[in-house]
This record gives C-alpha cells, sequence and structure tokens, in this order.
C-alpha cells in the first residue's frame, strides 16, 4: 500500500517525505495542473531537486499534469511533459486525452496515471486508457463505494489509487463547471475552483457573508467561524424555502475509520489531497495516514488520530465510499 | 466555411417527464419541428430509463419517418453492472447511431458510426483529432469552451462535423449524489423520483434570495438559459456545422424555428433573439461562456 502525499512548495515536500510519504505528488507552477493557485507549486529547478531528494530516499515523486490543455495552446503542456520526463520523475498524472497521446507518442519510458480529472468511474472507460494509452494507474473519481471499488479494482488491468483525505468534491472530477459558470475560472481550464480572486466578505447586521463573485454562499452569525465559499459547499434554498447545505456541507473527505476496508478492496494507493496546504498540516495528516496504514497491515486496531481539528468545517465524511451518501 | 447546410439538432431530454409526455413531445417535433438531427436516451439517471424504454421504437421510427436522423444517447455517468451491462448492449446491439456520454462505451463503438457527446471532455485539437481517427463522424464540445476555442477546434475539424450547444439550461455538473432527492430529505435509493416535479430543473436561489443554479437529479444545471442565437453566423463561419437545443417544457417547435430561420437568415438574429426572449420565460438568456466570461452572463 502505497501512501501517495501533497506538496505544493519544496519545504511541504520535505515535510510529506519525514513524515512517511511513499510518494510525493507536485504540479507545475502554472495553468498545466488543477491546484494553480498563486505562491504555489515547482519551478523546474526545484522539481530537479525534490525528485533527487526523494529518490535518496528511496521515495518516488509524481507530477500533475491534469488540465485540459488550451485549444490553439498546446506547447506550456507539452513543455511540461517534456521537463517532467527529462528530469525523470516517476509517474505523470494527465487527464487529457491529447496529452496522453502525445505523452504516449514522446516519451512512452514515462509512465502515465489517469489523473482523477479524466472521471473514468468503471472498467471500460479504464480499460479504453490502458489500451490505447498504457496507463498503469488510475485515480478513481469520488462517486464510488467501497464495494464498487473492490469490484472494480477486480476487473481493471491497471493499479488503482483512492482518495482518503482532504478537500472533497462532489461532483464527478473533470465534468463539472460550477465555477467557470459563477466565476468565469474552471478547474479543466484554469487549474481553480471558486478561486481566492472572486472570495468577498460582507458585515450585514449581526452576520457575516461569504460570497463568491457576484453570489451570496454562506452567512455565520457573530461568533461562528466563517468559511471558505466553496460554491458547492454553501447554504442554498432549493424545494421549500428552508436555507439547507443543498451540495454538501462544509466537510472533508477522510476514510480512517473505513481504512481496513479500504485496503482489503486491493487498492495499490491511498492518496492525500491538499497540495495548497501548507507543511504543518501535510506532516500531520500524513504522520497520521502512515501510522494507521502500518497499523492495519501488521493486523493492529486503528491508532487514535486527530484529525478533527484540521477538517473543513471541522468535519468529516467518508463521502461516496458509503452507500446512503449519495 | 463549410458547404453542407448548417444542421439544427435536437439533445436528449435531460430532465424526467413523464414518458407518454417524452412520447407526445417527440411525436410533435417529428411532425412539426425544422430539426435535422434528434438524440434520444436517459443521460442523467438510469432508474428513470425503464419508463420511456418501451416506446424509444415507436418515437424513433415516427421521426425517421420524418427525415430527421436519430442517435441514441447514453447515460453519463456509469458506474454500476447494471449501467454498464445496459450500455454494453446499447452499443453492441442499437442498429442506430450512437452518441457516447463517457469513454465506456467508445471500444464498443469504434466500427460503428458514432458522436462523442458533451459529457466527454474535448478541450483542444489533440483530443478532437484522437475521437475522429478512431471514428467519431461527430463531437458535441462542453458547454464552458469560449469562442476563442471554439473556433480553434472548427479549423481543426476541417469541414468534419462539429456541434455546439447553442440553446437551454447547461448542464453544468454530474454526481453519484442525487441533489433532488437530497432536497427533499431523502437518498438517491428510495428517491421516489421527486425528480419528476420540475421539468426544467429545480430552482436554487441564495441565502438572499438570488437565482443561482437549477438542480436535475444528479445532474447540476445553470439557472440561466444559454443561448448563442446571436452567434449562429460566426459559429458557422468558424466551422461548426451541428448546433443544439436542449429539450425544455416550453414551445420547442417555435424555438427550432427561430434558430432555423436565423440559420438560413443571419441578418434576422435580433429580431429572433427578441421573440425568443418573450418564449423563454423560465430564466433569463445567457451567453458568457462563449463570450470568455462568467457563464451566466448575457454579452450583448
Amino acid at each position: 500500500m502505497e501512501l501517495v502525499c501533497p506538496a505544493g512548495t519544496p519545504s511541504a515536500l520535505n515535510a510529506a517525505l519525514k513524515a512517511g510519504a511513499d510518494v510525493v505528488y507536485v504540479g507545475f507552477r502554472d495553468e498545466t495542473n488543477a491546484r494553480n493557485f498563486p505562491g504555489l507549486n515547482f519551478s523546474p529547478d526545484e522539481l530537479k531537486v525534490a525528485v533527487a531528494q526523494a529518490h535518496s530516499m528511496s521515495r518516488q515523486v509524481y507530477v500533475a499534469i491534469n488540465t485540459y490543455p488550451e485549444a490553439g495552446n498546446l506547447p506550456p503542456w507539452h513543455r511540461a511533459v517534456d521537463i517532467a520526463a527529462d528530469i525523470g520523475v516517476d509517474a505523470v498524472i494527465m487527464a487529457d486525452i491529447g496529452l496522453l497521446d502525445y505523452t504516449a507518442r514522446h516519451h512512452p519510458q514515462l509512465r502515465r496515471h489517469l489523473s482523477v480529472q479524466a472521471s473514468a468511474s468503471n472498467p471500460e472507460a479504464i480499460n479504453f486508457y490502458r489500451a490505447t494509452f498504457d496507463i498503469q494507474r488510475v485515480v478513481l473519481p469520488r462517486v464510488l463505494t467501497v464495494r464498487e471499488i473492490a469490484e472494480l479494482t477486480g476487473e481493471v488491468e491497471v493499479e488503482t489509487e483512492v482518495f482518503a483525505f482532504g478537500g472533497m468534491c462532489v461532483m464527478a472530477e473533470g465534468r463539472c463547471s460550477l465555477s467557470s459558470y459563477i466565476t468565469g475560472k474552471s478547474p479543466n481550464m484554469n487549474g481553480v475552483c471558486s478561486p481566492a480572486s472572486h472570495v468577498g466578505y460582507e458585515q450585514r447586521g449581526q452576520k457575516l457573508v461569504s460570497k463568491l463573485g457576484d453570489f451570496t454562499i454562506n452567512a455565520y452569525p457573530d461568533g461562528e467561524a466563517a468559511g471558505y465559499p466553496t460554491l458547492c459547499k454553501g447554504r442554498f434554498i432549493g424545494q421549500d424555502s428552508d436555507p439547507s447545505y443543498l451540495f454538501e456541507e462544509p466537510t472533508s473527505l477522510n476514510v480512517m475509520a473505513l481504512l481496513p476496508e479500504l485496503i482489503k478492496t486491493g487498492v495499490k494507493a491511498l492518496k492525500i489531497e491538499g497540495r495548497q496546504r501548507g507543511k504543518a498540516y501535510v506532516a500531520q495528516v500524513v504522520s497520521s495516514y502512515r501510522r494507521a496504514i502500518d497499523a492495519v497491515l501488521r493486523g493492529d486496531a486503528l491508532p487514535d488520530s486527530n484529525l478533527g481539528s484540521i477538517t473543513e468545517g471541522a468535519r468529516s465524511t467518508a463521502g461516496a465510499y458509503q452507500k446512503n451518501w449519495r | 466555411m463549410t458547404s453542407a447546410a448548417p444542421q439544427l439538432t435536437l439533445g436528449p431530454v435531460l430532465y424526467n417527464w413523464p414518458a407518454e409526455k417524452r412520447r407526445d413531445f417527440y411525436f410533435r417535433i417529428a411532425d412539426e419541428a425544422p430539426i435535422d438531427v434528434v438524440y434520444i436516451g436517459e443521460i442523467t439517471c438510469s432508474k428513470r430509463a425503464p419508463f420511456f424504454s418501451p416506446y424509444i421504437p415507436e418515437v424513433c421510427e415516427r421521426l425517421e419517418a420524418a427525415g430527421k436522423e436519430v442517435v441514441l444517447s447514453t447515460l453519463a455517468l456509469v458506474m454500476s453492472r447494471r449501467e454498464r451491462k445496459e450500455l454494453n448492449e446499447l452499443a453492441s446491439e442499437s442498429p442506430r447511431p450512437i452518441e457516447a456520454n463517457d469513454l465506456s462505451a467508445i471500444n464498443l463503438l469504434r466500427h460503428k458510426k458514432h458522436v462523442i457527446g458533451p459529457f466527454v471532455n474535448v478541450y483542444n485539437e489533440g483530443t478532437l483529432e484522437h475521437f475522429y481517427e478512431s471514428g467519431a463522424s461527430r463531437v458535441v464540445l462542453s458547454c464552458e469552451l469560449p469562442s476563442t476555442s471554439v473556433a480553434q477546434l472548427g479549423k481543426a475539424a476541417n469541414g468534419r462535423e462539429l456541434e455546439v450547444q447553442t440553446f437551454g439550461r447547461l448542464p453544468l455538473a454530474l454526481s453519484a449524489r442525487c441533489y433532488h432527492a437530497r432536497s427533499h430529505n431523502l437518498t438517491k435509493d428510495g428517491c421516489q423520483y421527486v425528480c419528476e416535479l420540475n421539468p426544467d430543473g429545480m430552482d436554487v436561489r441564495t441565502l438572499d434570495g438570488t437565482p443561482f443554479l437549477a438542480v436535475n437529479g444528479t445532474q447540476t444545471m445553470s439557472y440561466t438559459m444559454n443561448s448563442l442565437l446571436g452567434e449562429l453566423d460566426h459559429l458557422k463561419e468558424v466551422g461548426i456545422t451541428h448546433f443544439r437545443l436542449w429539450p425544455h417544457d416550453m414551445d420547442m417547435v417555435e424555438v427550432a424555428h427561430l434558430f432555423r430561420n436565423v440559420l438560413d437568415n443571419p441578418e434576422d438574429s435580433k429580431k429572433s433573439l427578441g421573440l425568443l426572449q418573450e418564449i423563454v420565460t423560465i430564466a433569463p438568456l445567457s451567453n458568457g461562456f462563449f463570450h470568455s466570461t462568467e457563464g451566466f452572463r448575457m454579452v450583448e
């Protein structure tokens, strides 16, 4: 079982390696990856150092090049793949068919993983990518139950990787244009969702209102901690007049309680979300999961972990892994 | 650029309309609408499919007798064993062309006439070329593409068939979770088909009452009604050959006539846009994605 951990900066990468990550995944500092946030990510030189460091510890580095290249402007994405191949990263994580095709043709030896952004949710789709672009692993969309993951893992010819902890999309990843509908910036094209550039907070009487672009996402009475206005995790009015968390509560994914069950499904790797997170967060999550995985593999009980304090809204969910979430 | 006449298409009904209503809708389209291609099938939720399935043969025959091309559309998010089996049967047994809305059917379709639907991500010429090379006769573009991308893709298509979504609420997101059920305090398994209550989707508003999005079962839609009526001439020029209308619970025959008229007589676009605004009463029109801005906006 491989523990795949995020790093948005060289110091987060250090923290992840120190805390027991088997693999650290990173992105370049541009629109080629799905965490294209200001002040984040790696230059080619930083990546080179990171790969040397990880390899010296017998660990690996994956590079996410997982946005969808812009029509008429393919060179930045092609260049990202070329650089990753030159540096000798252990795998690239990608979603776009044109880019997979480019990589398979120009860098056949470079290991290819299918990003969660490709939303391949069944064996036929996954085997299509395997047959056509020789992908070695698929990161499964967060739409499947543990039982479905087990069945699927048994049916595909590639390794499977699943999300264990962190921010949780409630929509099928890579197939969501909500952010661009509301802000003009999309995960697929710009590598951002509900971008900070469009976030605002406004005091209205006794309430603090959080906004994304022109729209109110939530309101907090005085004294209550205000959350980040991710657009699918706000309170809205649907069927009746009472506001509710219509799509999802502000919550993080945490599969810790399901870890023994999940390991039994045969998945090859567990992934921690959060390249935008600081090194302290990364260290805490990675070390908790390291301890837990090691304990389960030894046949011991799950150790106590104290991740509650760093989950969104101090809440967590097993999300789609449990059928009643649907 | 292209010499063939621009083709007006009707996407599959995305909402949960009662089966008889759906049948009658297609009968009227067959008899009265100036539409060239009709896509039929349940793409949103497999639980809805059994109700309309028995009517599909007669609907297809009526549409074909009226000279329309019929394409069968597949489910957009395929997960369960049952869904996979149904998809497999459709792809391997259907005598009609298939619109693939996820990649699971693609291997079965290699040697069969097929269309790549709008739920498969085609953002650039590399991906577009891959699908044409593997046998797709037509590709439908995602709704969030700006005009610059559409133009690049039109150029790359170089006369091959390329379709753009030009009317209706835009399907923005898919999920394993059913928000219609959730808004009624139900789960997807025990949903009681509450999505049938909203034939154009359930409006979602913000806390201050501003219209925000719309929910259609597991799918999240734009609140606004996309209209590229004013952009049809431009789309034709950059190589778009097919123009999609999404069915809504309104006079779609009239909507089709307006689009057909502007495709044939671009000088009527302003007048027709005014007429379209009179027909569309459920929400304002928008075209923001195409103009590289927020999707909900209307750029004059």
